[in-house]
């Protein structure tokens, strides 16, 4: 590990401030994503600024139903919250599908949102990466591309977002706050997540020094309060996903009023189906219908074929588990 | 050039002070520099569990904690569990239960389990809690495996890792 120095702001700005003035200092949250990185000599920052000290630990509820959490509440707080586990259950729900119980004890929800891929050439400092260095060629695509993504990916990067909560948020239509050097400002989650294009490097939207103060759940529709998540992997529990699926449904007279569906493992960036979602909205509630609209949305499926192992099996694993967990959601068994 | 940074905390219940490199675990100070053994380094990254430790109270893992972010924490090893150097109802379901085999992962699976019953009682979900909106968790089987999931053993003494924790959640 090459040396850094540490701080520990008091104040937000600070901590700002700090990362504006130096290009290769970096925030310090749960330091679960931060540190393994350090390890593995994938990112090597000059100084590390912590912002425990800066981050609300505070789930709090605001006059129009918002439910703010701080950045710097913990996965398994936020997961543990009774407004939470009731009012967003796929929220809740995503977060207990993901790591461990001692990583979502120090794991934030600001980090959460922040960590990088799980590709493991990303991760091995000795195999070229275009998102680790632009001047790499990616070794995915002609490798060990079990992982990866079936939509949106480009030339030069072809890696999944991990996060389970992040999946989540996106289905409930959460909002980012966040402080940069110019101020507060808000990003919809579904903006804040890029895709690779030609600069797989950035994984979002945000700029060197912009913190992540707090996440919003808006007060919940129907759909949000009727929503799961679901996950499959290799193991039945502390693994990534392979695929994964946030969804919420709200039915009316046997007819879908309301669906959000956000799928996992797919994408760069937590992927939004709203192709799937306007095919659905106002036709019946049915299997054949939750089939046709997740089918339509895979029509821009692009799989990868590799001798190491491709991953056109998503397609199917996909669809199975949107319909399933629909079928769920509209009462049956999923 | 490093600059070292002076670091208090308690460890099983004794005050201790060291300097340390910004670039220092939890575990590599309390293993290489307090002499501190009992949490193990099995993966280094997050993926095993051995280095699970609580500190002010929750379970954590040592190896993905950096001690300087830890100043005037209260840290205790699955040696500090009980006090007065007595042995703890979970440290001792494990022995009655023979929840291990070579012990490597033991003092890890010990905190962490002690941080699971604890998260348990206090009403925290698993993803195999099957009420989410429910106050109450019930520890059986399903819901002690996935809860303990963070911690691998080697020597897979897993069904038996499992009796002893559902026997210490009873008690
Ligand atoms: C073995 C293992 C298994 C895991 N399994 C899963 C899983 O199944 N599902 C899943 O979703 N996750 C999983 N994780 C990942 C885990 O959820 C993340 O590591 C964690 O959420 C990161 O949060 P942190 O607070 O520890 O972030 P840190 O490691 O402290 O930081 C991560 C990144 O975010 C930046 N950052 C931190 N806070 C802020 C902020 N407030 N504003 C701006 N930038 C910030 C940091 O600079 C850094 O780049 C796993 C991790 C491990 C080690
Ligand atoms: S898929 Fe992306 S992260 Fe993985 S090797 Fe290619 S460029 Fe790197
Ligand atoms: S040594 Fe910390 S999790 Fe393996
Ligand atoms: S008892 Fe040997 S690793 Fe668990």
């Amino acid at each position: 590990m090459k040396p850094f120095t540490y701080a520990r702001p008091d104040e937000a700005s600070d901590a700002v401030a700090a990362l504006v003035a130096d290009p290769d200092a970096r925030f310090l949250a749960g330091g679960t994503n931060l540190l393994d990185h350090l390890k593995l000599g994938v990112v090597e920052p000059s100084q590390l600024v912590d912002v425990n000290r800066v981050t609300s630990t505070e789930i709090t509820e605001l006059d129009d139903g918002t439910l703010r959490i701080g950045a710097g509440v913990a996965n398994s707080d936020l997961a543990a919250d009774s407004r939470v586990r009731r009012r967003y259950p796929a929220v809740a729900a995503a977060i207990l599908a993901g790591a461990s119980g001692q990583l979502r004890n120090m794991a934030s929800t600001g980090g959460n949102l922040l960590q990088r891929t799980r590709c493991p050439y990303f991760a091995d400092a000795t195999t070229p990466c275009t998102k680790r260095s632009l001047d790499e060629a990616c070794s995915a695509r002609e490798g060990w591309a079990r992982y990866h993504a079936i939509l949106g990916a480009s030339e030069s990067c072809i890696a999944t977002h991990p996060s389970d909560l992040a999946v989540a948020l996106v289905a409930v239509d959460a909002q980012v706050q966040v402080l940069g050097p110019d101020g507060a400002r808000t990003i919809p989650i579904g903006e804040f997540h890029r895709l690779p294009g030609d600069d797989p490097t950035r994984d979002t939207v945000l700029e060197h020094g912009d913190l992540v103060t707090a996440v919003d759940l808006p007060a919940p529709a129907p759909a949000v309060t009727n929503s799961t998540y679901r996950k499959v992997r290799d193991r039945a529990s502390y693994a990534f996903a392979l695929v994964s699926v946030a969804a919420g449904l709200e039915v009316r007279d046997g007819v879908v009023a309301d669906v959000r569906i956000a799928l996992g493992g797919v994408a760069h960036k937590p992927w939004r189906a709203t192709t799937a979602e306007a095919a659905l909205r106002g036709r019946p509630a049915t299997d054949e219908e939750f089939r046709a609209a997740i089918t339509a949305e895979l029509e821009a499926a692009e799989p990868v074929e590799s001798p190491l192992g491709g991953n056109a099996y998503k397609i199917p694993l996909v669809t199975g588990t949107v319909v399933s967990t629909l079928r769920g959601l509209a009462g049956g068994t999923s | 050039m490093t600059t070292t940074i002076p670091l208090s905390i308690t460890v099983d219940g004794e005050q201790r002070d060291l300097d340390v490199d910004p670039r220092t675990t939890l575990l590599d100070a309390l293993r290489e520099r307090l002499a501190v053994t009992t949490p193990k380094k099995g993966c280094d990254h997050g993926q095993c569990g051995a280095c699970t430790v609580l500190v002010d109270g929750r379970r954590v893992l040592s190896c993905l904690t950096l001690a300087v972010a830890k100043d005037g924490a209260d840290v205790v090893t699955a040696n500090g569990l009980a006090p007065d150097g007595g042995s703890h109802p979970v440290t001792e379901a494990f022995l009655a239960n023979d929840a291990f085999q070579c012990g490597y992962c033991t003092p890890g699976q010990v905190c962490s389990a002690v941080g699971a019953i604890d998260e348990a009682r206090r009403g925290m979900p698993s993803a195999a809690t099957a009420d989410l909106a429910g106050d109450d968790v019930v520890l059986d089987r399903a819901e002690i495996a996935e809860r303990m999931s963070g911690n691998l053993c080697r020597c897979a003494a897993y069904v038996n890792i499992v009796t002893a924790v559902e026997e210490a959640a009873s008690r």
